[in-house]
């Protein structure tokens, strides 16, 4: 197929535009208001960037790859249309991971031909610069240390994914740790670096290397992706996610440096810096630094003695608790992943409307790291249909709490826990949490008297002040409607 | 043909435009801005096809082809979700609504 010597033009100005189209979308997508579009506009870039790509001169396998497209793209579609909302993070996760995958597949199919043709070129003598034009597929010194670079982020990135997706599915036990664990990472990770350093020193002088470095370095960063999600605990997830997707979004830019395509730069490049401010954010909403999330054993539950908690359990019946609140002036409703898991928000929001209508002022209260992800509760009951100005984030909810006559907790344990506060051997100690303890009157909805993600006892629940209705967040949200209906009679 | 310097200040001017663009951001959208992101990144489709569209020997194209895959995979599966999320932000008042409608 012969093209017309301006199309390769016309392919770079698409990719401009993609470019600034990921930008803008990326843009409108920080702002509530102009978010749903937001998404709509970058999907535009994307789609003409991948028609134009095409076109490009020389491109051969055109077959494969539409099959491979159309494959992809529709056993993702379904998959992201099928699932409940709940389960969207650990579907980020898996996304993040292929986009990971296919940029150290890119940086490999590289490599493999840049070396295939040295091997073409007798090895009695490194080439001389002069010579370096004839073989085809060279790659520059720069593009070379970023191909290799690109892999190892790329290849940590897909492996490390896909293991926090099987454990946000509860395909996994949530945490896998032995003795010496850190140095063995480490020595996997050096044993990687070595097989591409000395893969790439040969490179950049213009010898072949030999193919084992490269399958040694290609798979032992794939290993080291394993290595070093293993052992963090689920509580961390969401931070380690966010991680990865700047990861991916490096090694795009990486590799897209290495086929000379700015597109690829560029919304690499933006996704790699937002992502790392994205992770600081939410290691900061948990109040834990990236070293510590990434190197500590949260949530292990061993360490330094907890103090132990006084007090006892003391239960309450769902009529009860309606009628706590029916009367009550202020109420909070602290949702979390709990609450999502049971399927409850819809059953909550009725409730709330219910009280709403005697004239009981209902809030919502939403911890930064409320469900698996910042943000992630507020999806789920904007689902519910609960309107986003009812929702209050804990810094402006937090003041209010000791006006607040009853705080409902559903679902939520380790964000409510005061030991936070309170015991400096508590694993969560430091971490922000909403002030719940300070209300009137505290409800709690729990499945049973397990403890939460991290593990911890929460002293909350056995505090004064507390009552715990006990049952499955749906039933208990029932028995809480049916109870306010029979007050109205 | 983008040499190592220019590709430097295009690494740094984007990786500002990345850092400004999230660095505003209410707590609520960090999960779709985080699922959008991810989406944005799927761009490496275009770099896939670019790499099997050159494989010669079967295994470029095996690998090729496993990157294609992977990279629509991430197009489609980020796009999806991210709509999904993004769907449902919608305010109580439905003045603030319909004018969100009109900036569409």
């Amino acid at each position: 197929m012969t093209l017309p010597t301006w199309v390769p033009t016309i392919v770079e100005a698409i990719y401009f535009i993609a470019a600034v189209l990921f930008i803008w979308g990326l843009k409108r997508m920080s702002s509530p208001r102009t978010a749903r579009t937001g998404i709509v506009w970058a999907g535009a870039g994307m789609a003409a960037a991948i028609i134009v790509t095409f076109f490009l001169p020389g491109m051969h396998n055109l077959g494969w790859m539409i099959a491979a497209i159309v494959i992809g793209v529709v056993l993702s579609w379904i998959v992201g249309r099928r699932v409940p909302m709940t389960a969207m993070p650990q579907m980020v996760a898996l996304f993040n991971g292929m986009g990971g995958g296919a940029a150290a597949a890119i940086g490999a199919v590289e490599l493999i031909k840049f070396n295939a043709a040295l091997k073409l070129v007798p090895d009695t003598s490194p080439i001389q610069p002069e010579a370096w034009a004839d073989v085809a597929g060279r790659l520059g010194t720069t593009e070379l240390v970023l191909a290799f670079v690109g892999v190892l982020i790329g290849a940590v990135s897909f492996t490390g994914s896909l293991i926090a997706f099987a454990k946000l599915q509860g395909w996994m036990d949530r945490r896998f740790v032995f003795p010496l664990q850190r140095w063995v990472n480490l020595a996997i990770f050096a044993a990687a670096v070595v097989c591409g350093a000395l893969a790439l020193a040969a490179g950049i002088e213009g010898h072949a290397f030999e193919w084992g470095l490269l399958i040694g370095f290609i798979v032992l960063s794939l290993v080291f992706g394993i290595a070093m999600t293993l052992p963090i605990g689920g509580a961390d997830m969401p931070v380690v996610i966010s991680m990865y997707n700047a990861f991916t979004g490096l090694a795009v830019a990486f590799e897209g440096f290495v086929l000379q395509n700015e597109a690829m730069i560029i919304a690499g490049m933006v996704v790699g810096a937002a992502g790392t401010l994205l992770t600081q954010l939410m290691a900061k909403a948990m109040n834990r630094s990236l070293g510590n999330v990434l190197f500590s054993n949260f949530g292990g539950g061993g360490g330094a003695a907890q103090q132990e908690i006084a007090g006892a359990l003391k239960p309450i019946d769902a009529s009860d608790a309606a009628v706590m609140m029916a009367y009550a002036e202020r109420v909070a409703i602290v949702p979390g992943y709990g609450m999502a898991v049971a399927q409850a928000q819809h059953k909550i929001w009725e409730f709330a409307r219910l009280l709403i209508d005697r004239g009981v002022k209902v809030k919502f209260a939403i911890h930064p790291v409320a469900g698996r992800m910042p943000g992630h509760m507020n999806v789920l009951l904007a689902e519910a249909g609960v309107p986003y100005d009812l929702i209050e984030d804990m810094d402006d909810i937090n003041p209010e709490f000791p006006n607040t006559d009853v705080a409902l907790v559903i679902g939520a344990n380790d964000v409510v826990n005061p030991v936070a506060r309170t015991d400096k051997n508590s694993p969560i100690y430091g971490m922000p949490i909403l002030d719940v303890a300070k209300a009137k009157n505290v409800i709690v909805i729990k499945r049973g008297r397990g403890k939460g993600f991290a593990g911890i006892e929460n002293a909350l629940f056995y505090a004064d002040n507390t009552r715990m209705l006990y049952g499955d967040g749906q039933a208990a949200a029932s028995g809480l409607v049916a109870g306010l209906k029979t007050l109205d009679g | 043909m983008i040499t190592g310097f220019l590709a430097l200040y295009i690494f740094m001017l984007a990786a500002f435009t990345g850092y400004e663009i999230i660095s505003r951001v209410p707590v609520i959208l960090h999960t779709p801005l985080m699922s959008g992101s991810n989406f944005v990144h799927g761009i490496v489709l275009v770099g896939a096809m670019v790499a099997l569209g050159h494989a010669e020997t079967p295994i470029e194209i095996a690998i090729g082809v496993a990157a294609v895959l992977l990279a629509a995979g991430n197009v489609a599966g980020g796009y999806v979700v991210t709509e999904r999320m993004l769907e449902m932000f919608k305010a109580s008042k439905p003045a603030a609504s319909q004018s969100a409608e009109k900036m569409r």
